[in-house]
């Protein structure tokens, strides 16, 4: 880099680095998939032309703003989780196992419209807590990392879940093809803003992430949990209570893992079902924190981006372009991301340092 | 790598067998022990021992490699179309290849760029998943028997033969008396039990599995007696003084992260064309986890990823081929705890007298009751087991001291 | 390796300068080694001596100046490239893996072998032949994990030697031993010596280097400031040349002891998983306006101590504040109570490096600047100038993140944030570890003027002048066990040495 254009970036302060660096990363990883299509004998241009325009429809937008939401609901899941130096891979079993027993809770009992709702998505939060505590203790007591044992758990999950489904929970009087649990009275469903292609859910995980964002760094509880997430002995030495904080913050991830779901069984499908659920949430969040960097409004955006380019899938099928190059995109991205970050952080720890130091030397030698 | 405690470890193993010859001689189900069984858990142990082996390399190093499962998913996938169009050694070769490609990756993001290394490997394994949907869309779709999901089937195998003399096996055209299957089918205690488990052992080997289960000396051969292995082990037990006295630390991880890779392709590969023959979406079915477990179980030594590696093949052999017999398994584990208690009793803890005697209420109780275990749930046994193994295994780790650590060249300022 | 000769410096350093992003740690330094002499190198803590050792071993370049082995300008890319040329370092902070047998430690980099493989007997044998010409006995296959403190320095010196090294670096070889230790490692010195070895010896300890070496070069913020030898020097004009000014010693100071208890310690007994008692029965208590030292080499128990005392570790035994009994207690419950503690180690126990300072002085304090469980941030920040203003931290602002600071102001932001606690008892280990001495004599006064207002202090320190400098009364921790109870003004250093060292064992 000449001089001239790193004492540029040297005066830009720290968010509009981090802004350029994300968004730099974001064309890198384009670039290197278009290089991808290229080699295997598609089009890129064609493939990412259709990609916008087709996304940029009012319809489409609509869309992405759907498409975000579980995104939105499941990167705040695993962001608490990074905060805390936990790595909650197993967002996916706590989002579907809460589904299940969500639904099955909605489909059985009666209440008044705005109630239903909201017992539905307390229940849907307590499962996915639940779900998530079980890795929490086993941490805490056994010492098992937390990312061997939540994809265990995710696998384990689906297995406990065909059982309860195919037992206890499945409704097959409608007949048909698609099996799913008993369907959801009208009062505990939420109803669509714009008809058909924007769900209330969305304000909810609006909500939601802006909690997250008080919560983890505004409160009192907040401070203790990224003081014990970045330097656990020195906030033992303080008395923040480790294990206490590890068992939290699993529970909290999967409080807010189990909405995930929650547009579909809820907003759209009114039951749960192994073909009617979507499944594939739990990593993408990953994906989604680590791209918005834990932030609320980064995470918000890259859902944005994500739910645009998941919105794009069906009309590249059919223009000859096999549509998993979508996922392929969204994967490059969070790798070139990941890798830019870094790289973006040890500069900005450089810089911070050199300045620093320089401040001093102008401070002493002015005295 | 210690010989005094052979004879520990023989005893060690002949516990379990003779618990298990008790358990087949008072329920009368045969599977829990036979030629089959092992057999099928030898066949499936080998995935979970080379990821663990993979799993090794990269911690001995100094890098964790959560992105073993992604490497795998690129070794089914290289493999299965490898061994499509060239036949199944060219395919393992492949597996091998797409492994190392991961681990390239992998590599360049930490050791390069210091990216956090869980979350490379995480990355990683989304990576790999799509990334191999995609190929499969360009390559498999409208081919015979293929799909986005599924690869065409091979035409060929890799061969298998059976150990002479012991096991029938063929020495230059005469086949041999099969002494083992003699022992097994006169079924009495404990030899028994022993011929069929070595039976198992012996015939039907794969040459895939027999290249598999190398790996495991080999690697500690590498490791602990070859100058570049302990430099290698040096990057991962304390980079900073490698460094000082001339260690390239940054030059070993490359070479332990492709190994690693290639390892965990290989897994893969035999995952697609020894135990089936083509490759398949979600064919690693969270094996390269499995891995990690075992690895950490085995103290991150090669002979206790064989130790772990077993265990779990063992699991999977059950479900797979004699499913029925896993409410027999209850038995074992009630038998088991009990030993376990009395041990307790023995040594005067209170705790873990308590809790084996808990077991052994709860175990003995479900073989009772429970004719079938729902198939729903056996599913889940492997993944239950890795919980289990690894709640059990936490006292006496001795991980290499800075795997996890990212490490900076000329960082000990 | 060139062949030696006669007259020509061993190390010849000309105008060496060595800059990093925001300092500059070495500026024209020049100096001058003779072969066979043991040549010392003073200076206060962050003068430049470490940088100026790393820039001879190869670990990095210097921006500029000329290094000559046996007149031979040479230019070191990496340690590989020193260790030709028969230089070897033994740092500071140990380079020893710990999961590693003392024979793999020592042969790491240079295994004897043929096509790769390692031979291990001629290893251990090169290594016993080695370890009994400089006198030490040694199990090559233990694991360093297992080794104390002496026997880790004497690898890490066979380490060196294994690979022919005929100038030796020491970097603050003394700080971790015991003085009888400190004879034993002299009289291996000078026996290396006899047989044609250089040694080149970092220290800030003058009595030591008046006592062994044969001349003397101080460095002082990063240049030299001369050449002596322990004949033409007082320990006074050392001090004066290594700081411009004599190094201050804490005066001892009338003490006006209350008779309140403020600490009481009864039978306190720390465990380990392997039976082992790393604190043993330990009792003692210290009164209001009270400062009790407790000496001893690093490792005898003062850090579970300290660790016991807060909560952090589970123990056996009583203690109270203030007469309040806090043994089943928490860390809060007791820190609620009144106690504080300087940590051992500042980064690993006390901060958060990649967050701002004010957050870091935050860290323990959430509940005094939360308003209905949100943090008042204003306040919090308001807090942070206040520490950074009285205690001299140098710093732009509160907003700048821990690691931007030296070590120094990092240490003096952590006992600023402690003491800012008003605490009713005091834990301080090492309080002015890394600190230049300006400040140093300001953290002194600070503890003193609490302690005279009424707080208790339990100081742990290796610092002899500082604990006897402070200190009303002293104890002796050896293995876990008090070992000994001395009044500063009896406490000489042989005597501590020897209670530190469990050669006598006192009242």
């Amino acid at each position: 880099m000449t001089s001239a254009r790193r004492s540029l970036l040297d005066s830009l302060p720290r968010s509009a680095v981090i802004l350029l660096s994300s968004l730099a990363a974001v064309i890198l990883g384009l670039l290197i998939c278009g290089v991808m299509l290229l080699v295997t004998g598609k089009d890129p241009i064609a493939a990412y032309r259709t990609i916008l325009e087709t996304g940029l429809t009012g319809n489409k937008l609509l869309e992405m703003l759907k498409r975000s939401t579980p995104l939105i609901l499941s990167a705040s899941a695993v962001a608490i989780g990074f905060k805390m130096n936990l790595f909650n891979i197993g967002v996916e079993g706590q989002y579907l196992f809460a589904a299940l027993i969500a639904a099955e809770f909605a489909s059985r009992i009666s209440a008044p419209p705005v109630l239903h709702v909201l017992l539905t998505l307390a229940v849907a939060s307590a499962a996915g807590a639940f779900w998530a505590s079980i890795a929490a203790v086993l941490k805490v007591t056994r010492g098992i990392n937390e990312v061997i044992s939540t994809i265990m758990l995710n696998f384990i999950s689906l297995s406990v879940m065909q059982w309860l489904f195919d037992n206890y929970m499945r409704d097959d009087s409608g007949g048909g093809l698609r099996v799913t649990t008993t369907e959801i009275a009208p009062s505990g469903r939420i109803p669509d803003i714009v008809e058909g292609r924007l769900n209330g859910m969305w304000i909810i995980a609006l909500v939601v992430v802006f909690c997250y964002w008080l919560i983890v760094f505004r409160s009192k509880f907040g401070f203790r949990l990224r003081s014990s997430g970045l330097n656990s002995i020195a906030a033992q030495t303080v008395g923040i209570a480790a294990n206490r904080m590890i068992i939290v913050a699993m529970m909290l991830s999967g409080a807010i893992a189990g909405l995930v779901a929650m547009q579909s069984v809820v907003g759209d499908e009114y039951a749960y079902g192994p073909q009617a659920t979507p499944t594939g949430f739990g990593f993408a969040g990953i994906a989604v924190a680590l791209l918005g960097r834990n932030n609320p409004v980064g995470i918000v955006v890259a859902a944005m981006l994500f739910g645009f380019l998941d919105s794009t899938s069906a009309v590249l099928q059919l223009s000859g372009i096999p549509n998993s190059i979508v996922k392929v995109i969204q994967a490059v991205v969070v790798l070139s991301v990941v890798i830019v970050n870094e790289a973006t952080s040890r500069y900005m720890n450089r810089r911070t340092a050199e300045q620093t130091a320089a401040t001093l030397r102008a401070e002493r030698a002015a005295v | 790598m210690k010989l005094t405690g052979r004879t520990r470890v023989l005893v060690y193993l002949a516990i379990p067998l003779a618990m298990m010859s008790i358990v087949r001689l008072w329920s009368g189900e045969d599977a829990l022990t036979s030629a089959d069984t092992i057999g099928a858990s030898l066949r499936l142990s080998i995935p979970i021992l080379v990821a663990g082996m993979a799993g090794l390399w990269a911690e001995r190093c100094g890098v964790l490699n959560i992105g073993i499962e992604g490497m795998m998913i690129l070794g089914t996938w290289f493999g299965g179309w490898g061994a499509w169009q060239y036949g199944p050694w060219v395919g393992l070769l492949f597996a091998v290849i797409g492994g190392v490609i991961g681990g390239l990756i992998h590599a360049v993001a930490t050791v390069r760029f210091n990216v956090d290394q869980i979350i490379s490997g995480v990355v990683l394994n989304l990576f790999a998943f799509f990334g191999v949907r995609y190929l499969s869309d360009l390559v498999f779709v409208g081919k015979p028997g293929g799909g986005v999901s599924q690869s065409p089937p091979q035409t060929t195998a890799i061969p298998r033969f059976n150990i002479p003399i012991i096991s029938g096996g063929e020495v230059f055209g005469w086949k041999s008396p099969n002494i083992l299957l003699w022992f097994e089918d006169r079924g009495w205690f404990f030899v028994g039990d022993l011929a069929g488990v070595l039976y198992g052992l012996t015939h039907n080997l794969s040459w895939g599995t027999v290249i598999g289960v190398a790996t495991v000396p080999a690697s500690a051969w590498i490791l602990w007696r070859t100058r570049m292995g302990l430099r290698l082990r040096s990057s991962g037990e304390s980079p900073t003084a490698a460094e000082t006295l001339g260690v390239n630390v940054i030059r070993l991880r490359y070479v332990g992260l492709l190994v690693s890779g290639g390892l965990a392709g290989y897994a893969g590969g035999i995952l697609s064309i020894v135990a089936s023959s083509y490759y398949r979406q979600g064919q690693t079915a969270g094996r390269g986890y499995i891995g990690l477990a075992t690895m950490i179980f085995g103290n991150w030594r090669p002979i206790g990823v064989l130790g772990g590696a077993s265990l779990f093949g063992y699991a999977e052999g059950v479900k797979l081929v004699a499913s029925d017999a896993i409410s027999t398994l209850f038995l074992f584990v009630a038998l088991a705890a009990v030993l376990l208690m009395v041990l307790a009793v023995v040594n005067k803890s209170t705790t873990r007298g308590i809790v084996t005697a808990f077991v052994a209420v709860i175990a003995a109780y479900a073989y009772l009751a429970i004719e079938d275990v729902p198939e729903s749930l056996t599913q889940s046994l492997p993944y239950f087991a890795t919980l289990v193994v690894l709640a059990t295994a936490s006292q006496r780790l001795r991980p290499p001291a800075m795997a996890g650590i990212p490490y900076r060249r000329g960082e000990s300022h | 390796m060139p062949e030696a000769q006669v007259g020509v410096p061993a190390v010849e350093l000309k105008d060496i300068s060595k800059g990093f992003p925001g300092v500059i740690a070495n500026r024209d330094i020049s100096m001058s080694v003779e072969r066979g002499t043991i040549h010392a190198i003073v200076g206060e803590n962050g003068a430049g001596k470490s940088t100026l050792m790393k820039t001879l071993y190869g670990l990095h370049q210097p921006d500029s100046g000329t290094i000559a082995v046996n007149g031979d300008i040479v230019t070191f890319r990496s340690p590989s490239d020193a260790i030709a040329y028969g230089i070897g370092m033994v740092h500071q902070h140990f380079m020893l893996a710990d999961n590693f047998t003392v024979l793999e430690n020592i042969i790491l980099g240079a295994e004897p072998g043929k096509r790769g493989v390692i031979d291990t007997r001629e290893a251990a044998k090169r290594v016993n032949e080695l370890a009994r010409s400089l006198g030490v006995e040694i199990d090559v296959n233990s694991p360093v994990a297992e080794l104390g403190v002496g026997q880790r320095q004497r690898v890490e010196i066979l380490k060196v030697l294994y690979r022919g090294a005929k100038t030796l670096i020491l970097d603050e070889p003394t700080s971790v031993l015991v003085p009888q230790e400190v004879h034993e490692l002299f009289d291996n010195l000078r026996r290396l010596v006899a047989a044609g070895t250089t040694v080149l010896f970092i220290s800030h300890k003058l009595d030591e280097v008046l006592a062994v070496s044969n001349r003397i070069t101080v460095i002082r913020q990063g240049t030299t400031v001369g050449t002596v030898t322990p004949a033409e020097v007082t320990r006074r004009k050392l001090a004066e040349m290594m700081v411009g000014s004599d190094l201050p010693q804490p005066e001892p100071r009338a003490t006006h002891v209350v008779d309140k208890v403020r600490l009481e310690v009864k039978n306190l007994t720390v465990k380990r998983l392997n039976g082992r008692d790393v604190v043993r029965d330990v009792s003692f208590s210290i009164r209001s306006s009270e400062i009790l030292g407790i000496a001893g080499v690093e490792g005898n128990g003062q850090f579970e101590l300290c660790s016991a005392l807060l909560g952090r570790e589970p123990s056996t035994g009583s203690v109270s504040i203030d007469g309040k009994d806090v043994s089943h207690a928490s860390v809060r419950e007791r820190m609620d109570s009144g106690i504080a503690y300087v940590p051992f180690d500042r980064q690993r126990e006390g901060l958060m490096l990649s967050t701002s300072l004010w957050e870091n002085n935050l860290l323990g304090q959430e509940e005094k600047y939360a308003k209905l469980g949100f943090i008042d941030v204003r306040a919090a920040r308001n807090a942070c100038r206040e520490v950074i203003k009285r205690f001299g931290v140098l710093t732009p602002n509160e907003e700048v993140p821990a690691f931007a600071l030296s070590g120094g102001n990092q240490q003096k932001l952590v006992v600023g944030r402690t003491m800012s606690m008003q605490p009713s008892v005091l834990l301080a280990a090492h309080p002015t570890r890394g600190i230049d001495v300006g400040a140093q004599a300001a953290v002194w006064e600070e503890i003193r003027n609490a302690r005279d207002a009424g707080m208790a202090v339990l100081l742990v320190s290796a610092d002899l002048e500082e604990l006897l400098g402070l200190s009303d009364r002293v104890i002796v921790m050896f293995e876990g066990a008090v070992a000994a109870e001395l009044s500063p003004r009896d406490a000489t250093p042989e005597l501590l040495g020897s209670y530190m060292t469990g050669a006598k064992v006192g009242a």
